[in-house]
């Protein structure tokens, strides 16, 4: 019923919030459910988009705008990315000062895993996103930790996204009171709105995908997160779901929190369960 | 060394009043287009076509026929002033309530709009 009252609130059509109104009962107000959340989510994008097939929506705008999808298919056959898939190849491949790798701080030798970030982890009771762990790795093998926002960070996240193309998301929600606070969290922190501008996460990426700011075209908020890391013309550079939540923040004209914030981490830990079932489409192009 | 104290400040404070007075005044000055089209003031075309305008978004309505669609000036102050006291689920920034433009700039803007 939550996601109920939070989609009702940006969304103008009356037919979806009757139809998301009565999905569950009243009764419910006032639980955590993040699987009628998800399902509500959902359906409210592929209600709105019913020609766009579900796995597309991980393209961001160009599932929303056949010009643009053109023209980023046109400049897909040499992805301005590929430099940061290499680099961070390369980084997996060489040993830290200690001998270790990154590889030996994650399942798997950290290849095909990035589906599973972020996670509670009910030791620390907190929200792991991928560019958290990574930072956590190089401290615990007597590293420094790199910039949340790009250059290595990115090229590492665009490394672990590649090798785990098509895989769907798989976040799962523990049955722990800390883990649906953090969600809760995150999603409250997704709608509400803040900045001069008085613009929430939701205002774009809920209330208006597809549509355009100027020349841009939104992108649906289902899906949005499995394109990280990206390469934005706008930005000339790759940049991480850091550096994208840090902008949208400055955006608004709102104050930005520190990269991978617990707040910040629980929105990712929100929008990535929304997302569920959705194929890691990263490392991404943007206009 | 009481009278240092005391007018240092108050020099302060009117100097910067008087910086604030000369701001608005020039930004006054300002034909309403402008200020409609500068994307720091109410960068109107983010999000409205409005003829005259180049690269317009569209998650607001056309900005046209003002005239026959707004005869009271005051409906459309306040929907520039904000607009969420009208519709809460708008993502129209509140222009007037969050201080992005002045009342006088907003008067500017409202004069710039009936000539659409």
């Amino acid at each position: 019923m939550r996601i109920s009252r939070a989609i009702a609130s940006v969304v103008v059509t009356i037919m979806i919030a009757a139809l998301v109104a009565g999905a569950r009962p009243a009764a419910a107000a006032d639980t955590i459910d993040p699987d009628a959340d998800f399902k509500a989510f959902r359906d409210y994008y592929t209600e709105r988009f019913p020609n766009v097939p579900l796995n597309d929506f991980v393209n961001g705008p160009y599932s929303m705008d056949a010009e643009l999808r053109k023209q980023w298919e046109a400049i897909d056959d040499f992805p301005p990315y590929d430099f940061a898939i290499d680099r961070g190849k390369q980084m997996f491949a060489t040993p830290f000062k200690n001998g270790k790798t990154y590889g030996d701080c994650f399942p798997d030798k950290g290849t095909g895993i990035r589906q599973n970030y972020p996670y509670f982890d009910d030791k620390s009771g907190e929200v792991i996103t991928l560019e958290l762990a990574l930072n956590r790795c190089r401290e615990a093998n007597g590293e420094e930790p790199y910039s949340y926002v790009k250059d290595e960070m990115a090229s590492l996240t665009a490394y672990m996204a590649f090798t785990s193309r098509g895989k769907p998301f798989d976040i799962k929600i523990p049955n722990d009171p800390r883990a649906l606070a953090a969600y809760q969290k995150g999603e409250e922190y997704f709608y509400a709105r803040r900045g001069q501008l008085n613009f929430s996460c939701a205002s774009c990426h809920v209330q208006n995908p597809g549509n355009h700011i100027r020349t841009e075209v939104l992108a649906p908020a289902l899906g949005i997160v499995a394109a990280m890391p990206i390469y934005r013309s706008e930005w000339s550079g790759m940049g991480t779901m850091s550096r994208r939540l840090v902008t949208c923040n400055s955006q608004v004209r709102g104050v930005p929190l520190k990269p991978q914030d617990e707040l910040y981490r629980d929105v990712e830990y929100y929008l990535s369960y929304m997302s569920n079932g959705l194929p890691i489409s990263g490392p991404g192009t943007r206009p | 060394m009481r009278g240092r104290t005391a007018h240092g400040p108050a020099l302060f404070v009117a100097a910067v009043l008087v910086l604030f007075a000369g701001a608005r005044a020039s930004a006054q000055a300002l034909p309403g287009q402008t200020l409609a089209f500068d994307r720091g003031k109410g960068n109107c075309l983010t999000c409205h076509d409005i003829k005259g305008g180049d690269s317009p978004g569209n998650l607001g309505p056309p900005l046209a026929d003002m005239k026959a669609r707004f005869p009271d000036r005051k409906e459309l102050r306040g929907i520039v002033f904000d607009e969420t006291r009208r519709n809460p689920q708008t993502v129209m920034p509140p222009f007037g309530r969050n201080l992005i433009l002045t009342d006088g700039e907003i008067e500017a803007i409202v004069d710039f709009l009936y000539t659409r």
